[in-house]
């Protein structure tokens, strides 16, 4: 019970006191998280869209394979991408390993699937909703699946999110493909295992309690975004 | 063949798996007709429309004997994006590859044509059922279709309501256009159609001019069963 008070003072005083070192990798972890999130959104939410309307031979053992993948350990992300960078490994030559890029593409092959498998059911509810709507318009089958995700931005919204949780939250995939290098490749993840086996509980339950606040800032913000849309839906009746 | 038919089925069946929901159709659409679909429930009526418009697989043969008519479908329950009444019309009029230079008054015109100018930057999805019904004729007019293909667009909508809906219909007509409209509501047919085609379990039992079909001599739309519906004492039954 003491761990968690003395946590909490721990967790409040270096956030008040903006310390460097905590400022550095929160931005370090916001920063990587953000980007795979970016680039995820991008492979994910094409290839979600395009796996809702295409129609090919092995279409259903892809979205097994896709929605298998929901479940894929970042340790194992970790050591993939640790071997196509390794100097030895066929992208060795690109010299990123222990560097925040390789962090970026470890962390985008993880939230990818997620991203596709959950915008491809997205996508395709709403088609059974308004497809035939939109192709009497004269819509293509690509374009009725990118206009189903403007149409459904607000949930497509919280998709990136729950993808933005699962990057920041993940610690195997940054550990090997980092190194948890101080001041280059250390995020709060990292951070927090490396306390936790320095024996030092307190300050990695601290840095635990920043990384929760973070990302309920983050999801705080999105709500009032979301509560302004709702109120402005409402105040338009 | 009719020179001004813009659409032509022959000896077309569809199937849903094991239910075969129309079979051996033979209808032609005329440049200006107004044809009612009219039937009981599960006649085939909406998948008729969707067959004329290209939507479903069929078995037969389908003609669009004009191929720059551009058809357009309103369907029961209109589907709207998420986004603005004039948005919702943008979208259709980039769809249909209008100019962009044209699409914001042509957008706003047809908003002014159904009534709703003053509700263009409301959501769409935040009408009510009879505005949402105007916003998706006005979408479909925008477009300027030759041929206009709706299913009961005035199914669950109020009287008042009703009446705008049919003005419309009634005014796109005068304008020359082609409308295929599926209907439950024989004053309708009556009001709205030149032709009027009754469908019974999944096949064209009767194809006649208005006048003719609804002609108080009995026997006058010269199929029996048809004059059973007209009477409202056709009995379900197992074929």
């Amino acid at each position: 019970m003491n761990d968690f008070a003395q946590s909490f003072a721990t967790a409040l005083d270096l956030i008040t006191a903006a310390d460097a070192v905590l400022v550095h990798t929160v931005a370090l972890s916001l920063g990587v998280s953000g980007a795979a999130c970016l680039f995820g959104a991008g492979f994910g939410l094409l290839g979600g869209a395009w796996l809702a309307v295409a129609r090919f031979p092995g279409h259903r053992a892809l979205v097994t394979l896709l929605n298998t993948l929901l479940a894929l350990p970042s340790v194992v992300v970790g050591l993939v991408v640790y071997l196509l960078l390794s100097r030895s490994g066929p992208l060795g030559s690109w010299g990123i390993l222990f560097t925040p890029s390789a962090m970026v593409i470890a962390q985008t092959i993880l939230v990818v699937p997620l991203v596709a498998a959950l915008t491809r059911q997205l996508v395709g509810d709403s088609l059974r909703d308004g497809g035939d709507q939109l192709r009497s318009m004269g819509a293509g089958a690509l374009t009725c699946a990118l206009l189903m995700l403007l149409h459904d931005r607000w949930a497509v919204l919280t998709v990136l999110l729950t993808a933005f949780g699962r990057a920041i939250a993940e610690v195997g995939a940054v550990m090997i493909v980092g190194g948890n290098i101080a001041g280059v490749t250390r995020v709060m993840t990292t951070s927090i295992a490396l306390e936790t086996s320095k024996g030092d509980l307190a300050l990695a339950l601290a840095l635990g309690i920043v990384l929760l606040g973070v990302v309920g800032v983050i999801n705080m913000l999105i709500g009032v975004a979301q509560r302004g849309r709702g109120s402005a839906l409402a105040g338009a009746r | 063949m009719n020179s001004a038919t813009l659409l032509r089925l022959t000896d077309v069946s569809v199937h849903f798996g094991p239910v075969r929901a129309l079979r051996h159709v033979g209808l032609q659409v005329n440049r200006g007709d107004f044809v009612a679909l009219i039937g009981a429930n599960g006649s085939g009526k909406t998948t008729l429309l969707r067959l004329l418009h290209g939507l479903v697989a069929f078995d037969g043969s389908r003609e669009v004997l004009d191929a720059t008519a551009t058809q357009v479908m309103v369907f029961q329950r209109p589907f709207m994006l998420r986004l603005s009444a004039i948005n919702n019309l943008h979208v259709a009029l980039w769809l249909a590859r209008v100019p962009s230079a044209e699409r914001a008054a042509r957008a706003a015109q047809a908003l002014q044509r159904v009534g709703l100018a003053e509700l263009r930057d409301r959501p769409a999805r935040a009408l009510s059922g009879g505005e949402l019904q105007r916003l998706a004729l006005a979408r479909a007019w925008a477009v300027r279709p030759q041929i206009l293909f709706l299913d009961e667009p005035t199914a669950s909508l109020d009287p008042s309501a009703k009446k705008e809906v049919e003005a419309l219909l009634a005014g796109f007509a005068a304008e020359g256009m082609t409308l295929v409209m599926s209907t439950h509501n024989l004053g309708q047919a009556k009001r709205l159609a030149t032709r009027v085609v009754y469908l019974d379990q999944g096949t064209v039992r009767v194809d006649l001019p208005t006048d003719r079909f609804f002609s108080k001599v009995a026997g006058a739309s010269s199929d029996a069963r048809a004059d059973l519906f007209l009477k409202g004492a056709l009995t379900w039954t197992l074929e």
